[in-house]
């Protein structure tokens, strides 16, 4: 017993060195007397150590703490964007000023910046009912904090109060779906429940309900019509480096999350039919049910995101559209679905975070988030404004962007699993989602800022850390086979 | 037939020159303009030499459209390959270029354009650098078009095109700037997603086996597509005259039409020509417009025959409203270039007349006519550009006598609009006549209706002329200068291509003939 724990610990590092980082926050927030963001560098560090131990178990595969936690291909794909969405955000936030004005040392907030991070990269790997609620909320905590963290800024309060309570409810439907599938099965673990449901004669009614209520849980963190009404005002009032983790990291978890409870727990891996598409199990249409989300996510998204004028707002909107996009690739159940969301999810984690962070920089630079003060940017500003062209039209779809790459996946990946309908909502809503982002760039450029308003400088690093964010973008757009394979592995886990 | 230059093909250079002038444009300090123009005209200026050397060099027996080996200047590398994907097999991507008769005259016609643009594009005053820059990737893209023979790098050459332009309107251009390159962008838009979704299709549709490994390859290379046996069993677009044939032909067809732009698709250009500044109408006139129509040789008439036979009167319809309704348009209209915008898309109406009627004489009309509206279009843009750079208006009515004041000027903008019109002489009588006999053997009547906008088309080009250039000269236009050197070195190929080939077309029709009489061929069998 104790051998099978040690064990398992040698392969929990990644996590260990979170929660190690998460500690030693706490203590350092504690000591230092420095005015300096010591904790944000020391959660920084943690980030990397981490991404490295994620690295040494690339091809690994196995199961551990009985059963409840997994490292396979899936889960480290996942974990390493996780970390990587992380570390940016971390760079963002030891430069966000929004932040500053409240606390200078900020220790609360890496640690629960770190507590958050945890329960995500437990959110893909664990395989166990139980532990994924567990990852579930610990996720979901850390981030109802972090949303309220400016929280002397009404909007701030409200977006956290508003967050809590769509939250608790949804994590309470989850938790019910999940007594239930318990109660049926009498298992916990996911390979587990799948035996079971395989072995029943006939799959009642009320399976499929809790299986459902599984999904309001995932499709609340996704922010996937109809469980998207929060995303909106909670990313408008969370500080914009905290929106930027929700929009990219948060739904990046859930999704992961989404995949693994789909394809493992309810689908006959014995009954793949002649073209490679799963069989689900009886009951619900559920590529009907989950195409119908996708759609709705498309069209919700793209048609409100044509209203806003709070750049967080639009991407928040934008976000849920790229939620509806993503779904599509799970619609089709079939391993090539899955590929095109990772490559989708790694290239949107590059050019989401890309547009949050120049819309931090100009926040900071000139304190405000309205698309309409942007007007005459694009000659204040104008390396900042042309990267945002480009992420904007990396988010559009438009080659050649790494944008327009991962879209031309999950688009091939619907149109050689049959669902022409779907992709031809994917391609009206694309055209329209063209106009909100194109705005942005037309208010930076089209327009000739003022006489009082000057050059605006920015410093070296947020420079660098632009081009980093760029480079991927502009690079996977015109050579992608390296993470096509990548993801292509990952995904052969499923034994299929 | 080879040609290379440090190892690398005629067509990679004559693509990515203009790249490495934008490269070198964004180098140059923002102050030296002179430089940066100097930068754009000795790319484009590359451009027009390495397209001079291919046709000297270009092989008028061979034939092209769908056969790899009679492509000429071909350069055929793998770019990205992701092997055995479970259920789809191996995936292929192909940086494939090539030439044959359809697209080597649009290589001409592009870099001859592109490099007259760049010298109007002289006296533009306004973010030197930001200009050339965008006008190079822009010069980049619709050569890409034009060359690339795998459907997915055409399509991002296609797609390429779409922001440099949309700066360009957007920044440089007109009063309602915004409008026309919002406008612009998403009718653009709209086309590249239906060609997107339809490239899908028929790339999970079309799988050959590859040879050496025996592997099953799906691949967007546009000459497989064009194969009946590379269909794989079951696949969407698999089979002849199926309803997903049909629909996917469509989706091409409506790409390409917006881009041509054929009736009722056609709104945005009118806007678009009105706000460009000069330069870019030119750009957009003489090239742009006729990747419209090379797209539908190119893609819908060899992938699909079936389909291409099933619309064609339907195409030759839309021709037709095309030409007529353009030509009324453009009488109706009061501002010099609306005018020629309109007569534009009558003037693309011959063209796809001309293909619609799918025998060799009407083809090579239709193709012709593209190049020659393609050289008397520029003409006539610069010439309004003349205009408005000195008198800051382009009302038909505010002028007048223009013919005493700049003689040399009117000359020049005299042929241009008579080449128009389709004077006998001129290049655009030959091609239209081609495009109508070819299009009358198909369709008497349509052919018939559509003659007819010859006639209004003499009406608005004779009116204009008066107002213009004839008549009493009104007091508020005093001192106009005759043209510069610059503008002269501008309009002086054009106009010697445009009596040339109206008297002598030959080297044009010989350069494309063959590979056009085996479309034909390909197409009707």
């Amino acid at each position: 017993m104790i051998e099978q724990a040690l064990h398992s610990i040698s392969q929990f590092y990644p996590e260990i060195v979170i929660i190690l980082t998460l500690c030693v926050i706490i203590v350092a927030d504690l000591i230092i007397k420095s005015d300096k963001p010591v904790t944000g560098w020391i959660m920084l560090g943690g980030l990397v150590i981490s991404g490295i131990t994620i690295l040494f178990q690339a091809g690994q595969n196995g199961s551990f703490f009985y059963n409840m936690v997994v490292v396979d291909p899936f889960a480290v794909f996942f974990k390493l964007l996780l970390v990587l969405a992380g570390i940016f955000v971390v760079l963002f936030s030891l430069q966000s000023k929004e932040l500053d004005s409240y606390y200078t040392r900020k220790g609360e907030y890496y640690m629960l910046l770190s507590g958050m991070m945890l329960g995500m990269m437990l959110m893909v790997s664990s395989t166990n009912l139980l532990m994924i609620y567990i990852a579930f909320e610990v996720t979901s905590i850390s981030s109802y904090v972090l949303v309220g963290f400016t929280k002397k800024e009404t909007d701030s309060a409200e977006a956290s109060t508003k967050y809590i309570i769509y939250g608790a409810v949804s994590s309470g439907i989850m938790l019910y779906g999940i007594s239930i599938l318990i109660g049926f099965t009498g298992a916990t673990d996911l390979a587990a429940i799948n035996d079971a449901l395989q072995n029943r004669a006939d799959i009642p009614m009320i399976l499929n309900i809790s299986i459902l209520m599984i999904l309001v849980g995932m499709g609340f963190k996704i922010a996937v019509v109809p469980f998207h009404f929060w995303a909106p005002d909670v990313y408008e009032g969370a500080p914009i480096t905290i929106t930027a983790i929700l929009a990219v990291a948060s739904k990046t978890a859930a999704l992961g999350l989404l995949i693994r409870f789909f394809s493992v727990s309810f689908i006959d891996s014995n009954g793949l039919t002649a073209t490679g598409i799963w069989q689900t199990i009886e009951g619900i249409h559920w590529t009907t049910l989950l195409g119908g989300m996708a759609a709705l996510a498309m069209i919700v998204g793209n048609l409100t995101a044509l209203r806003q004028d709070n750049i967080k707002r639009m991407l928040a909107y934008s976000s849920i559209a790229h939620a509806g996009y993503l779904l599509m690739g799970v619609v089709i159940l079939a391993q090539e679905g899955l590929a095109s969301i990772m490559l989708y999810l790694f290239i949107y984690l590059f050019m989401n975070l890309g547009a949050f962070y120049v819309a931090m920089l100009f926040s900071n630079s000139i304190q405000t988030e309205s698309i309409e003060k942007y007007k005459g940017l694009g000659f204040r500003a104008p390396l900042e404004s042309i990267a945002m062209t480009i992420f904007l039209v990396s988010l559009t779809g438009i080659p050649p962007t790494g944008g327009f790459v991962a879209k031309l996946y999950i688009f091939s990946a619907a149109i050689s699993g049959g669902w022409i309908w779907l992709v031809t909502i994917a391609g009206i809503t694309t055209v329209i989602s063209l106009f909100y982002y194109i705005r942005v760039v037309k208010n930076m450029f089209f327009y000739k800022p003022e006489s009082n308003e000057g050059i605006i400088q920015f410093d070296l690093p947020s420079k660098t850390i632009l081009l980093i964010l760029l480079v991927p973008i502009l690079l996977f757009g015109i050579y992608f086979s390296p993470i096509l394979e990548f993801a292509k592995n990952s995904v052969q886990i499923f034994g299929m | 037939m080879e040609l290379q230059i440090l190892g690398i093909g005629i067509l990679t250079w004559l693509v990515f020159i203009p790249i490495l002038g934008m490269a070198a444009v964004l180098l140059i300090p923002g102050k030296n303009e002179n430089a940066i123009r100097w930068t754009a005209a000795v790319a484009t200026g590359i451009q027009l030499v390495l397209a001079i050397v291919i046709f000297s060099v270009f092989d008028r027996t061979k034939i092209g459209i769908n056969e790899a080996e009679t492509f000429q200047f071909v350069e055929h590398f793998s770019w990205i390959t992701v092997d055995s994907v479970p259920w789809v097999g191996r995936i292929e991507i192909t940086y494939f270029l090539g030439l044959d008769g359809l697209s080597a005259i649009m290589v001409i016609l592009t870099s001859l354009i592109g490099l007259i643009g760049v010298i109007s594009s002289w006296n533009i005053k306004k973010m030197v650098k930001g200009y050339f820059a965008l006008y190079l990737l822009l010069v980049t893209g619709m050569m890409g078009v034009f060359v690339a023979l795998d459907f997915f790098l055409f399509f991002i050459f296609w797609e390429v095109m779409l922001l440099p332009m949309y700066f360009l309107i957007g920044l440089w251009g007109g009063p309602r700037r915004e409008y026309a390159a919002i406008k612009f962008f998403l009718y653009t838009f709209v086309g590249g997603i239906l060609m997107l979704l339809a490239m899908l299709a028929l790339y999970f549709s079309v799988a050959y086996t590859d040879p050496a490994t025996g592997q099953t390859v799906h691949t967007f290379n546009m000459l497989h597509m064009m194969n009946p046996e590379n269909y794989i069993e079951g696949g969407l677009l698999t089979g002849v005259d199926t309803t997903w044939r049909y629909v996917a032909w469509m989706a091409l067809f409506i790409n390409f039409a917006i881009k041509i732009p054929l009736f009722p698709f056609h709104t945005w250009l009118p806007d678009a020509h009105v706000e460009a500044p000069t330069p870019i109408s030119v750009i957009l006139a003489g090239i742009l417009l006729k990747l419209g129509t090379y797209g539908l040789l190119r893609v819908n008439f060899p992938i699909f025959p079936d389909a291409t036979q099933y619309f064609v009167t339907f195409m030759a319809i839309l021709g037709m409203i095309s030409i007529i309704y353009g030509a009324l348009c453009a009488m109706a209209q009061d501002d010099f270039k609306k005018l020629i915008a309109y007569s534009s898309i009558s003037h693309m109406g011959i063209v796809v007349l001309g293909i619609a009627a799918l025998n060799t004489q009407g083809m090579v009309g239709g193709v012709l006519q593209m190049f020659n509206h393609g050289i008397i279009t520029a003409v006539l843009f610069l010439s309004v550009g003349v205009l408005y750079d000195r008198t800051h208006t382009r009302g038909l009515y505010d002028f007048g006598g223009i013919a005493n004041q700049m003689p040399k000027y009117t000359g020049v903008a005299m042929i241009g609009m008579f080449a128009g019109l389709g004077l006998p002489g001129l290049n655009g009588f030959v091609s239209e006549l081609f495009s109508f006999l070819g299009a009358f053997e198909a369709y008497k009547w349509i052919t018939m209706i559509s003659v007819t906008g010859i006639i209004f088309t003499a009406g608005y080009i004779l009116w204009t002329v008066q107002r213009v250039y004839l008549g009493e000269r009104p007091d508020k236009l005093k001192d106009l200068k005759d043209l510069t050197p610059r503008e002269i070195l501008a309009f002086t190929p054009l106009i010697i291509l445009i009596v040339f080939l109206g008297i002598y077309p030959a080297p044009a029709i010989e350069l494309m003939n063959t590979s056009l009489s085996f479309l034909v061929e390909f197409v009707t069998n």
